[in-house]
């Protein structure tokens, strides 16, 4: 078995004075889909940010792509080739559509087939394109951060919580533009507590509660043991669906 | 990687195209108020005098405020010890302009204004180099901290001011301006200072550089987007440190140019010169909107006009219009005219 893109091994983290992750075993297999699921406070944005370097974990390993980066900076790491969409969408509202997109591609100018490509997923990107970013809605901004972490091939894209707030019809978008990130070769993190919007996208998941990692599997296995669910979850299929 | 076209996956209920906000009420300011003060002033050719010596002065402390704002908006740094490099810069500049006196009183243009251009370029790379220096030394270990960072900042303001005494001594050092640019130009019966329109010129070409900087260069863009979201930009790969200190040094250079500027609208030279035009610099950002290279530019404008008309008008009032103003300007907009890097 070849060795996983990404492995967190007992990773700690403290915000302050708090003990938010306690050890989280995590492993981002290549290429397709992974799933991180949780109730509200189970530490998966902080699992997130912690691989990206905004919090330093206090103890433990996070290995990408055969390397320690758990002493890197955010930059090293995103340069690295790790992209991260923040549960904020975090685009910057006063510059335009394009360019964010400009801003994220780091090795040089936008490259215009890579961005014809994102017009497929998003074509309201194109509409607005130079428009500021600001004024889009909310499903719009979740747009142009998606596009700005995949405007240039990254090995790994981390995705927090792309559903929240967002409406059904925009969640749909979401869901086949993921299908479509999914055949190429990037692989990607997504943090999630809609379990419905993950249940047909992940290849792998794993649940996180208390700061732990409580469960890691095939999402195929999660999908059918609604026991497994009840217990994890605590929800049942079928309110999801 | 091969790219295969995908299928639209936007919903059609999500493009509306969302309206694009144009603010222009602060950008009307000035001109509405130079226009409201012509009838009130009476005489067309004082009203020509009071209103290119305002804009005149508007512009010299829209170049030492820009680059403050700058550094406010990006860092999050209360610098009060911004004035230092306001001094500094002007007896930088008098490294070159006292050696090449023969140059300056030269009945040539050209002369005049190469002493000058080596004089500017001097102190912009004396205090960008200071500004380095304080950065590291002084601002790196209180980042995040407001109280220290005022502190800190005053006192190493302080300690530049009596440096200055000890390099140059404490006495006053007259800076006369080059034989070209005394006197004035008489059109019809309005006499304009030639420097004030040397002056004008120069803050039209910084305001002019740094809007094309900021809006049509990366680094500029880097530069606003770090104002608003610095994680995103790190996030994204980029050494926002060093982004920091590249624009606190530039910041810097532009207080060094003002106070060549400065000291040579006032003819002298002292080591508190600085400090002591802080207030307004401090009036003119908060008034632009912390950030705002705009905000500051319009700012800038506003009160040097207000206070040149109420000078005029109503020689007591002039005494409080800078906080007259800053006071309206604050209840109509509590951030400022413009809260951002890009008006």
């Amino acid at each position: 078995m070849s060795e996983p893109l990404l492995q967190l091994s007992g990773v700690h983290t403290h915000i302050g004075e708090y003990h938010i992750l306690q050890g989280v075993d995590l492993v981002v297999p290549r290429g397709g889909l992974s799933v991180l699921l949780g109730r509200n406070g189970a530490g998966k944005t902080t699992t997130l940010r912690t691989i990206m370097g905004l919090w330093k974990a206090s103890a433990g390993s996070v290995r990408f792509d055969g390397r320690d980066i758990a002493g890197m900076s955010t930059p090293e790491i995103a340069q690295a080739g790790i992209a991260y969409v923040p549960e904020s969408m975090a685009v910057f509202s006063d510059l335009t559509v394009r360019e964010n997109l400009f801003l994220a591609a780091r090795s040089g100018p936008l490259d215009e087939a890579r961005v014809e490509w994102i017009f497929g997923f998003f074509p309201a990107l194109k509409k607005f394109w130079n428009y500021p970013a600001g004024n889009l809605s909310g499903g719009q901004k979740q747009m142009v951060a998606i596009a700005r972490a995949i405007v240039e091939p990254r090995k790994l894209i981390l995705i927090d919580e792309p559903t929240k707030g967002l409406a059904p019809a925009i969640i749909q978008s979401l869901i086949a533009a993921f299908r479509e990130l999914k055949e190429t070769d990037t692989t990607i993190l997504l943090v999630e507590q809609n379990f419905s919007f993950v249940k047909s996208l992940g290849d792998t998941v794993s649940v996180m509660d208390d700061g732990r990692v409580v469960h890691a599997g095939a999402m195929r296995d999660l999908v059918d043991d609604q026991d497994l669910q009840q217990r994890l979850l605590g929800l049942s299929l079928d309110s999801h669906q | 990687m091969d790219l295969k076209t995908p299928a639209p996956v936007a919903a059609a209920a999500d493009t509306a195209i969302p309206a694009a906000k144009v603010d222009i009420a602060p950008l009307l300011l000035v001109p509405v108020l130079m226009l409201a003060m012509v009838p009130l002033v009476g005489s067309f050719p004082t009203w020509v005098t009071l209103t290119v010596a305002g804009l005149a002065m508007g512009m010299m402390i829209f170049i030492m405020a820009s680059g403050l704002t700058l550094v406010f908006g990006l860092m999050d740094v209360l610098n009060f010890g911004h004035g230092a490099f306001v001094s500094v810069g002007a007896y930088a500049a008098t490294l070159v302009i006292i050696p090449m006196q023969g140059w300056m009183e030269a009945d040539s243009l050209l002369m005049n204004l190469s002493v000058l251009a080596l004089a500017i370029t001097v102190a912009m790379v004396v205090t960008a180099l200071l500004g380095w220096a304080f950065e590291r030394i002084i601002i790196e270990p209180v980042y995040g901290q407001h109280l220290k960072q005022i502190l800190i900042t005053m006192g190493g303001m302080i300690v530049a001011e009596q440096l200055i005494n000890v390099i140059w001594g404490a006495e006053q050092i007259a800076l006369p301006l080059p034989t070209s640019l005394r006197g004035a130009i008489v059109l019809g019966d309005a006499a304009i200072e030639k420097y004030r329109l040397v002056a004008v010129v120069v803050g039209v070409v910084v305001f002019a550089t740094m809007f094309l900087v900021l809006n049509r260069t990366k680094i500029g863009l880097l530069i606003r987007a770090g104002v608003e979201n610095r994680e995103m930009v790190e996030a994204m790969g980029y050494r926002i440190r060093r982004l920091f200190v590249a624009v606190f040094a530039a910041g810097s250079a532009l207080a060094g140019l003002g106070g060549v500027m400065w000291g040579l609208y006032k003819e002298t030279l002292t080591a508190a010169m600085g400090g002591e035009i802080m207030v307004m610099v401090f009036i003119v950002i908060i008034i632009g909107g912390l950030g705002s290279v705009g905000g500051c530019f319009i700012g800038a404008l506003l009160m040097a006009l207000v206070a040149n008309y109420a000078g005029f008008l109503a020689p007591k009032v002039a005494l409080v219009s800078n906080i007259v103003l800053m006071i309206a300007i604050l209840l109509w907009r509590p951030a400022g005219m413009y809260s951002n890097l890009r008006r």
